[in-house]
């Protein structure tokens, strides 16, 4: 993470100015943003309103309109479980469990508190082949039963423990 | 050109201009149902209610298609009745359905189409989301749970008043009428004008009742509860009772509130003749020494906090006066008090307006003496509607009564303030009496339905520039034409209503779209009626000036100040990612009006400087949106010391200053 100072809000500046502050690129403005912050936070929505010379509450329209865009913090690791059809058949709701009672999620609590790791459940990811998936960033895990969902968890805990 | 017609139901219809098929049917004497349609507003085609069937076309919603020369148009076909009933049963199917504990009731027009349509059963699983009642706000009350996702709400918040305080949100499924963020209403720009709940067609959006309150004090024996009533009452209230916009009811409205066991009956309209005089004395002295011009009139409270919150710049052309309702408020308080030998807490002063702002209005902390308010209670029209039919009282066979002095006495002046133009006027005559020696005069220029008038009136030797507003997107058009140079005026009279207070949100909701400008004539009626036309004849006013009300006391009592105001009740934030005890601490503001000053090129400029001088582990900076300072933005804050109309080079110095202590 960069530590160079005030760099996220300059990048909004940026971003802003490189639009001409024109509210019809809202949207493209909102996803360089969220590149940024990895979420859309809502001081910084109120401020792009403020320069758009819109409502919040247009901003925050267009924000939850699109799932793309997240209005909270994300953590470090989003963990996204599939539970499409293949994966619910091969009992991906054991893994949701299990994840759940390890990072101390639930249905509406979906980012740890150390802000380390999110956890998404999301439709076919078109890998049933090796069902039941969890893909973590950018790495996919394939028939994954309760006993590798602990592992993998102790290990990028691992991982970043020995970072730190 | 040959004349166009359209057939509606087997009749020939010309058409003349109306600008689509439903108003062409409405010409015609067909009222298709509707819950998204407003004459005023854009076409939204969202509710699917106004479907007719264009021979040759199929079915198309009447409200946005175009009339075209020989259409032939059928609205009330098998096909188009089942998908009329179909539509009320999916919405009730996920309708909070609590009809009989609804404000609404009996004044909804779900209820009232499901009526008309015959629906009496719904085939489809109740899958009503009970969502939280948002009671932040004193003016309006949000009910989400009976939202219907018309959006009229959302475009009269845009389109008329150019707030956009509420907004469509998620999508689908989930998509839902509310505010940014999902905050309370009453936490965000919301400027209380009760637009949307003119326009909701269910029970979503209400005034925020005070009824019980207001019993409560009535019932209280140790309490004096006296009642001022707003003129825009008087020629709408009647509505509810069966009779036509513009009926005067005043005599209807004393008795009925003295059979209620008010102690005392006023009218608002003496504030007002107070509120003229100390407004024209302020216009004309300010004329005199050209300050502070335009001057904009004060009297509508959500005008006032929209001008709080987007022009702060312009707060000192806001003329200081009070709102009539806060005069009377005041003076009620400060004469009243003294006349029966009673304390303060124990008179309650009750509002009956048309207005739902006022609620807000009666709780800002300027009006308030040692915490204890001068307008304890404000009820709407509405609600005083809902409160003479709870005590059973039969309004036509109320004999006729008369207020009670000297608050209740007022002059033609203040009637019509009650109409967009009415307080312009008002203050007009006032200065013609003065500037012309006794010349009473009226100046009907300043009356109609526009929502900007402007004249040019000769009074004396001097001519006047006036603008006359309703609407706060009119009002913002205009500032934004003086701002740049463009206009100049010499007095500004700005109503957050179209049409004036007789439009107010807190009036009765009628498909009479005629009815405000029937209100306003009841008014201009009304003054002709009455004994004296110019507020300073008003006897009691002047018995009031002359025993009790220095220029001092008067400063007290009958004027107040504003405040910039943030849009979002909010946090600050921070732009660096340093935390900790730092040497150097800045503040930034980014509000409106600094960011319109060049805010963030400072904040770029300082940005460099920090980072050409290592300075990024000593400082701490952060961002604020508002200062309060806005009149003298871009406003910097460096260790606690406040910088206005900061340059970078006066906060480079001030950073070097601080550093080397």
């Amino acid at each position: 993470m960069s530590r160079i100072f005030g760099t996220k809000f300059e990048l909004v500046c940026d971003v802003l100015d490189r639009y001409e502050r024109d509210p019809s690129n809202l949207i493209a403005i909102l996803q360089e943003i969220q590149d940024a912050y990895a979420y859309l936070p809502e001081d910084i929505m109120t401020y792009v309103a403020t320069a758009l010379e819109i409502s919040p509450g247009t901003v925050f329209g267009a924000a939850t309109f699109y799932s793309h865009f997240t209005l909270e913090p994300k953590g470090k690791y989003v963990i996204k479980v599939c539970d499409g059809t293949a994966c619910h058949v091969k009992k991906s709701a054991d893994i949701i469990t299990t994840l759940e009672s390890e990072l101390g999620l639930n249905e509406n609590k979906k980012t740890s508190d150390d802000l380390l790791f999110t956890l998404e459940i999301v439709a076919c990811l078109g890998a049933c082949g090796i069902a039941p998936v969890v893909v973590v960033n950018e790495d996919v895990y394939g028939a994954m039963n309760i006993e590798k969902t602990k592992t993998l968890i102790e290990k990028v805990r691992g991982e970043e423990a020995s970072d730190a | 050109m040959r004349n166009q017609t359209v057939v509606i139901d087997r009749v020939a219809v010309p058409v003349e201009g109306e600008r689509n098929l439903l108003e062409l049917c409405r010409k015609a004497g067909t009222e298709l149902p509707t819950f998204c349609y407003h004459s005023e507003i854009s076409v939204y085609g969202a509710c699917r209610m106004c479907m007719v069937e264009v021979e040759g076309r199929g079915i198309v919603p009447a409200c946005s298609t175009k009339a075209e020369d020989g259409m032939v148009i059928h609205t009330n076909t098998r096909q188009i009745r089942n998908m009329r009933k179909m539509i009320i049963e999916l919405m009730l199917a996920s309708h909070d359905q609590s009809c009989t504990t609804c404000p609404k009731s009996g004044d909804c027009r779900l209820q009232a189409i499901a009526r008309q349509l015959g629906v009496t059963d719904v085939r489809f699983k109740q899958m009503t989301r009970v969502e939280p009642v948002d009671y932040s706000s004193d003016a309006i009350l949000r009910d989400p749970s009976k939202c219907i996702l018309c959006g009229d709400c959302v475009r009269v918040c845009d389109e008329i008043q150019s707030v956009g305080a509420l907004g469509f949100a998620y999508r689908g499924a989930k998509a839902r009428v509310g505010t940014c963020f999902n905050k309370g209403i009453g936490e965000i720009e919301c400027v209380c004008c009760g637009q949307c709940i003119k326009v909701c067609p269910v029970g979503a959006l209400t005034p925020k009742h005070q009824i019980s309150k207001v019993w409560d004090a009535i019932y209280d024996k140790g309490k004096t509860v006296v009642a001022q009533v707003a003129p825009a009452v008087r020629v709408a209230l009647g509505e509810y009772f069966g009779k036509d916009p513009g009926s005067l009811t005043i005599g209807h409205i004393v008795t009925a509130l003295r059979r209620m066991g008010f102690d005392r009956v006023y009218d608002t309209c003496f504030g007002a003749d107070f509120t003229v005089v100390e407004e024209g004395k302020e216009f004309l002295e300010r004329r005199e020494k050209g300050e502070n011009l335009p001057m904009f009139t004060s009297c509508c409270p959500a005008w006032v906090k929209f001008a709080e919150q987007y022009y702060p710049d312009f707060l000192n052309n806001l003329s200081t006066c009070r709102s009539p309702q806060q005069m009377f408020g005041s003076l009620c308080k400060e004469q009243l008090t003294k006349e029966l030998g009673i304390p303060r807490e124990d008179l309650v002063v009750v509002s009956v307006m048309p207005c739902t702002a006022k609620k807000f209005e009666a709780g800002r902390d300027e009006f308030k003496v040692n915490g204890s308010a001068d307008v304890d209670f404000v009820i709407t029209s509405e609600e005083f509607a809902l409160m003479i039919k709870e005590s059973g009282i039969d309004f036509d066979r109320l004999e006729l009564g008369s207020f009670d002095m000297p608050f209740g006495f007022s002059t033609g002046a203040s009637v019509i303030f009650g109409s967009s133009g009415g307080v312009s006027e008002a203050v007009l005559r006032f200065a013609a009496e003065t500037l012309e020696k006794g010349s009473a005069r009226e100046f009907k220029q300043l009356r109609g339905e526009d929502g900007i008038k402007s004249a040019e009136i000769a009074i004396g030797s001097e001519t006047l520039r006036l603008a006359v507003v309703s609407g706060l997107a009119n009002a913002r058009k205009l500032i934004d034409s003086i701002r740049s140079g463009a206009a100049h005026y010499d007095l500004v009279e700005i109503m957050a209503c179209r049409g004036g207070c007789v439009n107010g949100g807190g009036q009765p909701i009628t498909d009479d779209r005629t009815a405000a400008q029937k209100r306003a004539k009841g008014l201009y009626d009304n003054d002709k009626m009455l004994q004296f036309h110019v507020s300073s004849e008003n006897p009691y006013l002047q018995q009031i000036y002359a025993e009790s009300l220095d220029h001092e006391k008067a400063h007290i009592l009958l004027h107040t100040v504003y405040e910039n105001r943030r849009r979002i009740t909010q946090e600050d934030f921070m732009l660096g990612e340093a935390s900790g005890e730092k040497a150097l601490s800045l503040e930034i503001c980014f509000g409106t009006s600094c960011f319109l000053r060049g805010a963030q090129a400072l904040y770029r400029e300082l940005l460099d400087y920090i980072r050409e001088n290592d300075l990024e582990d000593k400082t701490e900076f952060k961002a604020t949106f508002c200062g309060k300072h806005c009149k003298k933005g871009p406003v910097l804050n460096v260790n606690g010391k406040t910088l206005e109309r900061c340059t970078f080079d006066g906060a480079k110095a001030e950073i070097q200053r601080t550093l080397r202590k």
